[in-house]
């Protein structure tokens, strides 16, 4: 029993893993689409933001150098995707494709220009990452049964971008509903020609949020080459863009219900991983290729409206024309 | 609390609060404002009235900022001003209650009223400042709003309420009304008059546009008519009344006498009983709508435009499905259960004309010869093969640009390049070579010139003597006299009354237009 | 700001997509430099090794074959308003069923019969794959790009249960069918040509490029020609009139949608049944997207996706020489090509219109001037 409860807290552990990226692109991709901007390019933000933490850690032995680059380079795709959707008023599908190819294409050919090592970085050492953070008294308290080991796997022990993560969803909720420019933001889009005819700029509202949308893809890309992962390797993104934005989707585009749904999403990656090949009772060999491909199945029944209704940000990837 | 006034207290030395010069304004080729000029005294109500596409809406709009006027001036309390953004206007304390809500539907009422003047960085000040205001508004006018209320789960009048609260909270004291009571029920204007009276008695002017002329009695202080895009009269609103007015609206020239001998009428081809329709969101769009249409007449539909024409016109070309009631088209039972398709009502013998050929009538981006055939693909004007025969659609084509004088004479131009008139011409080609038994005709001539409308008129009355029945829905009063047989008049999706052509005047038809029954408006 | 006069139709058709090609390739050639190499001997290294080495006109043919297909696969959708992003799924699951029916007829049947199933196959199951998404924008209004994302990693996910288990190759541990009967291989140019005395360089280019022309000219009669291309094209531009003309609208995004991805599903009879004689993961390699970059460029008409077809053939062929080349730059470097093509044809096609047509309409005007 106790070693059911330690695999269950460890696959717990591994759900928070696994689902920092996802909140933090979620919430990204939250802002993006609240905008009015459709974001499929969460998947290259993250891509090249991962690629550029590695490299910039690597050469310059600082992390947090690689993750101030990270953000900047990520805040350069989404100015591209700006500049795109709301500058040339272009179709924001085909932008967030374009960019997505395009991060796939230059992370590997810069990375096999600069390192010669077929698209990787080298392998960061434990200075030029993020490391778990160890919370005082895990020793102490892990001489108490249940309470230590969830205080030891849980609360402890996370790196410090997973608790940048957990803290950017209250963040994201207050910025939404409690501060100025997040009124604007959701009025942004549902109703455009409310908020231009209350005298507020479109544009730079939508360029605001695909901006904050860059700079969380930017730091979910850091967590990947420099805390979870030592160092970058080709297409590491594997598309967990793809996955935020499904959250997005299955959160019906609010910040509770998208972390919760990227914790869920989370789980079923984590528990995937530990079940692999692993006969259960009754079922057989446990469906790990059918856990990995929910989240994606639970997107379509729900956008088909089996589920409630996701009714998406009203105007949603319509350029705004006055 | 008195409405603060944005411009502080400085004395006004100017009668006027908002005069403009010589506005003019094009959108491409259509001159929708030309060399307006108009003053607004202060703390009046003044009306523009004018039909649908005058410019009414175009003008208020550069007043507002949303659009740039391309000559012309724009003074405010005497002093020119630019105003190149709303937010130029709204700093100019000038508020404006658009046709369509610029509300966020799934918002709360707060929200919507913060919406541009939040106060701080944070909401929570901003909040507690709203809600205060709001008591004030309602202390002082009456106008009570749940704040937390969705706005989406609130009737059409509280809605414009709230955007009336958004326009004046923060110190609007111009405030401009655009078709406000178009949605309103009558108590629900009765109530928005009385806001507005009471904002002028605190020294707010309004400006209110309208196409209905009960309104413009009711409330105003003065009045100016505006057609196509000009001025043609200004009134003091106590020295005119609405037969004058009707008349300035309507009343241009009445260009054309169309040759027609008396209706012979055959068999009942269009029967409604009953009809009704609700929009989505419960608003009756039809109500009792009865009436039959015989072979061999015209019945023309009189009304201000958004009456329940449009939706009268889509049910009948099976397009829209209706609620209650039943009709009987050509001997086939229609009612909610049993509804009809468009492509089955034209195998029945229906043609139509829709009122807007460029949203239905037209696929702006095929060529004329393949416009020529639309809904019409699957008969054999396309051949019988298994392609569509390019030939046969080629000379049908030529044929009808001939037969109806389409010019150029270009079958394979894209319709989006023939001018408005020669665009309606395809339509209506298409739909009377199919030799309807009835036949929807919604504003044939709009947007069409002299020349061809009398073609299109001629045309239409040749397919009457040929024994079609035809439904005619026009806002052209004249149009309507013209051709009709027997002349429906339409008010809120009612029926006001249907005249023979031969009791009809333009100034009675006006008055039924307002709602005025037909005795009465005898 | 003047509004722009309208651009003239050439310059619309040809003159814009060159200048946003240029625009692509202007800054890909910038990159390169940054990285230190030349662009110029980059670009002669790829034109070489797509037409000048004796098999890499059939190289480039090849992925040419596959673009086709996948770029008309996003072109009909286009063409009723549609964005299938789909592609990639559809086509992976057109290789399961090309290769479902070259594993169970394939040892019993001649190739004459053989073959036919097994296109037939590949197509049907990509359409299948295409119509859950179809059918949910039609009746419920499900956002088709959304959908056919998700698609294309249930697709992927399906595939790796498959091929790792099911249909995997007993003994072997890598995630593959066992490879087909010979009687289920699509002939080969160089052999057919072979048996005719005709010696030409191996290339993996086979039978499935004529089936991808003969898709070229089908696309342009079902588009132009039929009816149901009319009622697709009517769809496309103006849905309520549509309506009003008695087209059955959801009908036809349904069967559109189908069409698109039987399009998508043939591009496995290229990998499936030409080259790879088995079903491997992830054969499809991104050919689905740039399927879109095709249809972008190639606007959406047959010899525009031909010639766009072509191009990415050649750059797909001539990108690969680069890892042989080159220190610097490798074949990755033809996806950063593509994502400028897209990003320049796609999301900024209309960057260049306005200076363009002002461009144009002041040189027009100084001719008038000049003859007055």
């Amino acid at each position: 029993m106790n070693d059911f409860m330690l695999q269950f807290l460890l696959t717990i552990d591994a759900t928070f893993r696994v689902a920092t990226p996802l909140i933090l692109c979620a919430m990204a991709g939250m802002f993006s689409e609240r905008s009015g901007i459709i974001d499929i390019s969460l998947e290259g933000k993250l891509l090249a933001g991962a690629f550029v933490a590695a490299t910039v850690a690597t050469t310059t032995g600082s992390a947090w150098l690689g993750i101030l680059c990270a953000i900047l380079a990520s805040v350069g795709f989404a100015l591209v995707h700006g500049f795109a959707c709301i500058t040339h008023r272009g179709n924001q599908v085909v932008s967030g494709l374009a960019i997505n190819i395009l991060a796939s294409g230059l992370t590997v050919t810069i990375a096999i220009a600069l390192f010669h090592q077929g698209g990787q970085t080298p392998p960061l050492g434990r200075s030029e990452r993020f490391t778990p953070l160890e919370w005082p008294l895990v020793e102490t308290l892990n001489q108490i049964p249940a309470v230590g080991s969830i205080y030891r796997e849980l609360i402890s022990g996370h790196n410090l971008i997973t608790y940048i993560a957990l803290l950017a969803v209250p963040v994201s909720a207050f910025i939404f509903y409690r501060t100025r420019f997040g009124l604007r933001l959701r009025a942004v889009g549902e109703l455009p020609q409310a908020v231009d005819s209350a005298g507020v700029s479109v544009a730079w509202l939508r360029y605001r949020a695909v901006i904050i949308a860059g700079i969380l893809c930017g730091i979910a890309g850091a967590y990947l080459s420099t805390a979870q992962g030592a160092g970058f390797v080709r297409e590491m993104s594997a598309g967990k863009g793809y996955i935020a934005l499904a959250a997005v989707i299955f959160g019906k585009w609010r910040p509770y219900p998208a972390f919760f749904a990227c914790l869920l999403f989370g789980f079923l990656e984590a528990s995937s991983a530990r079940l692999q090949g692993v006969e259960i009772p009754l079922i057989g060999e446990a469906p790990t290729q059918l856990m990995l491909a929910l989240p994606y199945i639970m997107v379509v029944v729900l956008l088909a409206g089996f589920i409630g209704k996701a009714n998406p940000p009203a105007a949603i990837g319509q350029p705004y024309v006055k | 609390m008195a409405i603060k006034t944005g411009k502080g207290d400085v004395e006004t030395t100017s009668p006027f609060a908002i005069e403009l010069q010589n506005v003019c304004k094009s959108f491409g080729r259509v001159q929708a404002n030309r060399n307006i000029s108009l003053a607004v005294e202060n703390a009046a109500i003044h009306g523009i009235v004018g039909e649908n596409g005058a410019g009414k809406s175009t003008l208020m709009n550069i007043l507002f900022g949303l659009h740039s006027a391309d000559s012309g001036s724009i003074l405010i309390d005497g002093k020119p001003v630019e105003i190149r953004s709303s937010a130029d206007a709204i700093s100019l304390g000038i508020g404006m209650v658009h046709q369509h809500f610029m509300l966020v539907p799934n918002f709360t009422v707060l929200e919507n009223i913060m919406l541009g003047r939040e106060g701080d960085m944070l909401l929570k000040d901003g909040i507690a400042s709203t809600m205060r205001e709001l008591e004030e508004l309602e202390t002082e006018y009456g106008m009570q709003v749940n704040p937390h209320a969705k706005v989406e789960d609130l009737p059409v009048g509280t809605r414009q309420r709230i955007e009336i609260i958004k326009a004046i909270r923060g110190g609007a004291r111009i405030l401009i009304l655009d078709e406000p009571t178009g949605v309103l029920t009558p108590q629900e204007t009765d109530s928005l008059f009385a806001i507005l009276r009471a904002l002028r008695a605190r020294g707010v002017t309004i400006i209110l546009i309208t196409h209905k002329l009960a309104e413009i009695m009711a409330i105003t202080d003065s009045v100016s008519i505006i057609r196509d895009g000009k001025i043609v009269g200004s009134r003091e609103t106590s020295k005119t009344n609405s037969g004058e007015l009707a008349e300035l609206m309507v009343g241009r020239e009445v260009l054309l006498r169309v040759e027609k001998n008396a209706a012979s009428t055959g068999e009942t081809r269009l029967s409604v009983n009953g009809l009704g329709l609700s929009s989505n969101d419960g608003q009756p769009l039809l109500t009792e709508i009865t009436f039959d249409l015989r072979a061999g007449e015209i019945l023309g539909v009189a009304g201000v435009a958004g009456n329940g024409q449009s939706e009268l016109m889509e049910v009948f070309a099976g397009m829209r499905t209706f609620d209650t009631g039943q009709m009987e088209i050509l001997g086939d039972q229609i009612d909610s259960k049993h509804p009809k398709h468009p492509d089955s009502m034209r195998k029945t013998g229906l043609g139509h004309i829709p009122e807007d050929r460029h949203q239905h009538g037209l696929v702006l981006n095929f060529e004329a010869s393949e416009n020529l055939v639309f809904g019409f693909h699957h008969t054999e004007l396309t051949g019988n093969g298994l392609l569509m025969d390019q030939k046969s659609i080629r000379s049908h084509a030529e044929t009808m640009i001939e037969r109806f004088d389409v010019r150029p004479a270009n079958p394979d131009l894209p319709a989006k390049n023939f001018s408005g008139g020669n665009q309606q011409k395809l339509v209506i080609a298409r739909e009377m070579n199919a030799e309807p038994k009835v036949l929807i005709v919604g504003q044939p001539t709009r947007g069409v010139d002299i020349g061809a409308i009398e073609f299109i008129h001629k045309q239409l009355v040749a397919l009457r003597d040929k024994g079609c029945a035809i439904l005619l829905v026009s806002v052209e009063l004249d149009e309507i006299l013209a051709l009709s047989d027997r002349i429906m008049v339409m008010n809120e999706g009612r029926i006001v009354g249907v005249l023979d052509s031969a009791d009809a005047t333009e100034r009675r038809i006006g008055l039924m237009m307002a709602g005025i029954a037909k005795e009465e408006a005898a | 700001m003047k509004s722009a006069p309208p651009l003239p139709y050439w310059a619309d058709v040809i003159l814009l997509p060159v200048i946003n090609l240029l625009a692509a390739l202007l800054v890909c050639g910038v990159i390169i430099a940054m990285l230190g190499e030349n662009p110029f001997s980059a670009l002669s290294v790829m034109i070489k090794g797509a037409f000048v080495y004796p098999s890499s006109l059939g190289y480039t043919l090849y992925y040419t074959t596959n673009f086709i297909f996948t770029g008309l696969a996003v072109a009909i959708a286009f063409h009723a308003m549609m964005f299938n992003i789909g592609g990639e799924g559809q086509a992976y699951l057109g290789g399961l069923g090309a290769g479902l029916a070259a594993l169970w007829l394939g040892a019993d049947f001649s190739p004459l019969i053989v073959l036919p199933v097994a296109v037939i196959a590949s197509a049907l199951f990509g359409a299948a794959w295409a119509f859950v998404p179809g059918y949910l924008q039609a009746k419920r209004g499900s956002h088709i790009v959304i959908t056919t994302i998700m698609f294309n990693f249930i697709a992927s996910s399906l595939m790796v249960w498959l091929l790792a288990g099911p249909l995997i190759q007993k003994g072997q541990q890598s995630p593959q069918t066992p490879t087909f009967d010979a009687n289920a291989f699509l002939p080969k140019f160089s052999e057919l040509l072979a048996s005719v005395s005709i010696d030409v360089a191996r290339s993996p280019l086979n039978l499935s490029f004529v089936l991808a022309l003969a898709a070229l000219v089908f696309f342009w009669v079902l588009v132009w020609k039929t009816r149901f291309g009319y009622e697709l094209r009517a769809v496309g531009h103006n849905q309520q009139a549509a309506h009003y003309a008695g087209i059955n609208v959801p009908r036809v995004i349904i069967i559109t949608m189908l069409i698109s991805g039987a399009f998508a599903g043939l591009m496995a009879t290229n990998e499936i049944l030409g080259v790879q004689h088995k079903v491997l993961l992830n054969f499809t390699s991104g050919y689905g997207f740039t399927g879109i970059a095709v249809a972008l460029m190639g606007r959406n008409h047959p010899v525009g996706i031909f010639l766009a077809s072509l191009l990415f053939g050649a750059l797909f062929q001539g990108g690969a020489e680069l890892d042989f080349e080159f220190d610097s730059i490798t074949r990755e470097m033809v996806l950063v090509i593509q994502g400028m093509i897209i990003l320049f044809s796609g999301a900024l096609a209309y960057m260049f219109n306005r200076p363009l047509s002002h461009f144009l309409a002041s040189i027009l005007n100084r001719k008038q001037a000049v003859n007055e």
